[in-house]
């Protein structure tokens, strides 16, 4: 019933609205309107465009005084700092060029509207100021170039060799980090390999994969260099951390890599914002299906000393997961034994022999199942 | 589609034989026409429904935005399973942003833009009779039409339409099991998009064919237009890119339907390693933006054109450095096709390539700059008449300029950094490529829809229209930029999960609520133009004065456009306020000799 109502409601004040612009056609063909060349509304425009340029500008100064409050929060990371400022310094030229255009391009609007006794100035070029005009962007352009490229190449340099190593790996729709370990060195891995269990694909035949442990949260020493290893296991994923000024694709097939340094403990960040709950986050920036907004982790930076204690408190992945890796993935005997051999019970020994003779299409549809399990 | 009978009401009086085509039956009139001001229409109209249809899935998304706490029950009727529990489907909200992105760019902005004016304004403007083929012009529209069907009945199958982004990565889109949308709903984006290349070529060859080929006779390429220009340019653009669209394409087929590897490596989905090793996800990316960075410039070139042309008409002076602007037309379509990887600083590619490519993007700057200067300068001591064409045109000025801007600081590779992918660069493009080509195109319809339909559009509702959408955009993506610096992504259901993205609710919501006021706004424009098309008043012959060769034609041009020979051009386009002339406008078949007290010294040798 209501949606009748509102039905006819709107069709009653549309044929008013109708009538309405029926009556003003009918006054103006009555009052000649379109005899002239410009009626009234030529001024009108004329002046509205003075009315939008200077309430626009107050508009665009207080809507930027109220929400610069959020831009760019603070950069927690030694080239975001830079980047930052390569952002407002051609920010501001880029503003004071909008103003200055678009303070010429509504007043003459207002300035030169049609007056009957008025005749244009006839001007089809004028090649100096055409010339003025093409080499002030062109050397304005040559110096953002030149700054952006310093900034750039800086950023993009290769990873510096003693920079902590860390696996970041995109799937739908989470976010999973793996640390090198005690030896700096991440495991081998290979996309057949994942399963619901070894996530990352991890390689154990590769003895570097024994001491990498996989933790909940991302985290970062203070001031050292930390170079993310990015990788996808579907679709493309993007790192994105936006305190630091991060971002990179996590493409399947392609390992990129970023590397930065963190500047700001996660501590340091809650006092300065005033916000005891203050996190580090990672987001994902290209779009990835179903979860897209949904790929968030947890990132901590640590002071130095902080870092190295967490690191030593965490459990290497291979011994929480001791038995599947003795029993399912066929992992060298010699290397089980050299690193797994306290984590198994006893009698995995025996388990090890049964299982490992398992076919291939056994293997594949246990994997399966929990796969259905664990969807 | 009856109403465009208006436009053959006044139809020559059988000057020509060979174009007299009344004796025609009615589906090769109206349906199937071969007639280039008709197909213009057909391509007019389509582009107004493609519009309304995109610009309400953009409502549907900033509703989710804007308000993502809200019962959206009301909205079952229209979508049904896509609502669930009063919530909007987050893999819905991606083919809302999807389709948005492909109904808008491809449909709109390039079939309803560039097939609308390119169709009728070349033959009018340079003096032919028709475009070089009227076959292939037909079939170009309705292999359009064709792919647009396809396209709309993908947004009503089950599992969705494609949803993956306008710009269909994959292996996301390669993938069904990634996301739904990416099952048939992307088979029929692929196989639409084909269609649509394929009507896109037919329509660009005939084009070029045309300006070269059909000029009257002294239409030197000097004098052309500068819509001709555009045009021109735009359809050589479209030529040599799209077919690297149509590669990237067709390998996207092959991985899909035929389990080649051509993007697709080392993948685990689903619970299975997939057996595709050795492609190369970034490839099309590569593939995609060859197309994909001229297609903006597909989008955008006509509407300079179009403005150019419409500036200085009301300007009542020419344009300001003819010359600058066609250099400048020719130097932007040139690097267009040599900035597409700055869509991919962070893709993964060489960063050294990242360098090559933000020094060639800032250099797309200073012809860009150039225009708008020209622009600025034709308008310095007009005597300027709002005809609401000329209010859209310089609400394209002010487009332009704002939105060029910003796209500097998304060139250089070091500040993209945080920028990309957030609504930094959503306002970045809305403003210079979607609200821009648009004020472009509305701005031609003011212009020339008396030519089109024998009859005037009502103008207040013209203002109306121009202010309320003028500001809308400005309300909708000036705020999106603060909300980009901010750091949100984009294509996000929804920020609240992040601590670092849950600010701005209230910024978000002024934004919806702008976006859905301006989309209301374009039916003033809607009601305005079926009105006019039967009840406006009817048109005079040049009721802009302008010097263009299309007012030299009857009200209601026939086939043939002109009843006696097509007249002889003597001089550029431009002739406005000639000093000396006791008109303020000298049109192009007006010969010098006609003309003495106004001729400049170098003109009189041309009598």
């Amino acid at each position: 019933m209501t949606s009748v109502i509102i039905i006819v409601a709107i069709a009653l004040i549309l044929s008013i609205l109708y009538l309405i612009f029926r009556i003003g056609v009918l006054t103006n063909v009555m009052n000649g309107r379109y005899q002239k060349i410009v009626g009234i509304g030529n001024t009108i425009n004329s002046f509205l465009f003075i009315v939008v340029f200077v309430v626009g500008v107050l508009a665009f100064y207080l809507s930027f005084m109220s929400a610069s409050k959020y831009f760019l929060p603070e950069a927690a990371s030694a080239h975001g700092v830079r980047t930052d400022l390569l952002f407002w310094v051609i920010m501001s030229v880029l503003t004071l060029a909008f103003l200055l255009t678009h303070a010429v391009l509504y007043f003459f609007p207002f300035m030169y509207r049609f007056k009957e006794d008025n005749k244009a100035y006839f001007y089809p070029e004028n090649h100096n100021l055409e010339r003025i005009w093409t080499i002030i962007p062109a050397i304005i352009m040559a110096g953002f170039v030149v700054y952006g490229y310093k900034e750039w190449t800086a950023i993009t340099a290769p990873a510096p060799q003693d920079s902590e190593i860390i696996e970041v790996m995109g799937k739908q729709f989470a976010w999973q980090v793996r640390y090198p370990g005690a030896d700096g060195k991440l495991g081998k891995h290979h996309y057949r390999k994942i399963d619901a269990v070894n996530e990352f694909g991890i390689d154990f035949n590769d003895s570097a994969s024994y001491d990498d442990f996989v933790p909940m949260e991302l985290h970062m020493p203070k001031g050292k260099n930390v170079s993310l290893q990015i990788r996808a296991r579907d679709v493309i994923h993007s790192v994105f951390l936006p305190h630091f000024r991060v971002k990179m694709d996590a493409v399947p097939g392609m390992p990129t890599t970023f590397w930065f340094t963190p500047t700001i403990t996660t501590a340091e960040m809650r006092e300065k914002t005033g916000n005891p709950e203050f996190n580090y986050e990672l987001a994902c920036t290209e779009v990835c299906g179903r979860g897209h907004y949904a790929m968030r982790f947890l990132v901590v930076v640590d002071e130095p000393a902080d870092y190295e204690k967490w690191k030593k408190s965490q459990k290497t992945w291979a011994s929480l997961n001791a038995e599947y890796v003795a029993n399912k993935v066929n992992a060298p005997k010699v290397l089980v034994d050299k690193y797994l051999k306290e984590f198994l019970p006893t009698t995995a020994q025996s388990v090890t022999d049964s299982t490992s003779i398992m076919t291939p299409s056994m293997d594949s549809t246990t994997v399966s199942m929990n796969v259905v399990k664990g969807m | 589609m009856s109403a465009v009978n208006l436009s053959h009401s006044g139809a020559d009086a059988h000057a020509h034989d060979e174009h007299d085509h009344h004796d025609l039956p009615w589906i090769r009139k109206y349906v199937f026409s071969e007639d280039h001001k008709y197909i213009a229409k057909q391509y007019l109209v389509s582009g107004i429904i493609w519009a309304i249809i995109g610009g309400l899935l953009s409502v549907l998304f900033r509703i989710q935005l804007g308000f993502p706490d809200a019962d959206l029950s009301w909205l079952k009727p229209l979508l049904g399973e896509w609502i669930q529990n009063g919530k909007l489907d987050p893999e819905f909200y991606l083919a809302l942003v999807t389709m948005h992105g492909t109904i808008m760019v491809f449909f709109v902005l390039t079939a309803g833009l560039s097939g609308t004016f390119s169709n009728f304004l070349i033959p009018l403007q340079i003096g032919a009779r028709d475009m070089a083929s009227g076959f292939l012009n037909m079939i170009s529209y309705w292999l359009f039409f064709l792919s647009s069907v396809i396209m709309m009945f993908s947004l009503f199958i089950k599992t969705g339409p494609a949803s993956g982004g306008w710009v269909v990565y994959p292996p996301l889109s390669a993938l069904p099991q990634a996301v739904n949308g990416s099952g048939f709903g992307m088979s029929l984006w692929l196989g639409a998009m084909v269609l649509f290349i394929a009507s896109t070529l037919l329509g660009g060859l005939n084009y070029v064919t045309t300006i070269i080929n059909l000029r009257t006779k002294g239409m030197t390429f000097t004098r052309l237009p500068l819509t001709i220009w555009a045009f021109f340019i735009t359809a050589i653009l479209g030529i040599l890119s799209f077919p690297v669209l149509v590669s990237a394409v067709l390998l996207l087929i092959f991985d899909r339907a035929f389990d080649t590897s051509f993007f697709l490596s080392e993948i685990y989905i689903g619970g299975e390693a997939l057996h595709h090793e050795g492609g190369s996800p970034v490839l099309f990316q590569h593939l995609f933006w060859f197309l994909g960075h001229p297609e903006v410039y597909i989008v955008i070139l006509p509407a300079l054109g179009i403005t150019s042309e419409i500036v200085s008409t009301n300007s009542r002076k020419p344009i300001f450095g003819y010359k600058a602007m066609i250099f400048s037309l020719i130097a932007i379509a040139f690097l267009s096709f040599l900035v597409w990887a700055h869509h991919m600083f962070v893709s993964g590619m060489n960063p050294f390539l990242g360098s090559i490519f933000m020094f060639l993007t800032l250099i797309i700057a200073i012809p860009s700059s150039v225009k708008a200067f020209n622009y600025i300068a034709t308008l310095w001591r007009g005597n300027i008449i709002f005809t609401p064409a000329m209010l859209f045109s310089i609400g394209l000025v002010s487009f332009f300029l704002s939105g060029g801007l910003t796209g500097i600081i998304l060139g250089n590779s070091a500040s993209d950094i945080q920028l990309h992918d957030t609504y930094f660069v959503v306002a970045h493009f809305h403003i210079v490529m979607g609200s821009a080509s648009f004020f472009g195109m509305l701005a031609g319809v003011y212009h020339w829809f008396p030519k089109m339909f024998g009859r005037m559009m009502d103008e207040r509702l013209g203002y109306i229209h121009f202010w309320l959408t003028f500001i809308g955009v400005y309300l909708i993506f000036f705020p999106m930029h603060y909300i980009g610096i901010a750091g949100f992504p984009r294509r996000y259901y929804s920020w609240t999960g992040f601590d670092a993205f849950s600010t701005f609710t209230d910024l978000n919501q002024f934004i919806s609520i702008a976006a859905i006021i301006t989309f209301v706004a374009q039916f003033i424009f809607i009601f305005n133009f079926f009105y006019s098309m039967y009840k406006g008043r009817v048109a005079t012959a040049n009721p802009w004065r302008s010097n263009a060769l299309e007012w030299t034609t009857p009200i209601n041009p026939g086939h043939g456009n002109w009843p006696g020979a097509i007249p002889t051009v003597y001089r550029w386009p431009y002739d406005y306020s000639k000093p000396g002339s006791k008109e303020d406008f000298i049109p192009q078949n007006v010969p010098f000799s006609e003309t003495p007290e106004s001729n400049f010294p170098n003109e009189v040798d041309e009598i």
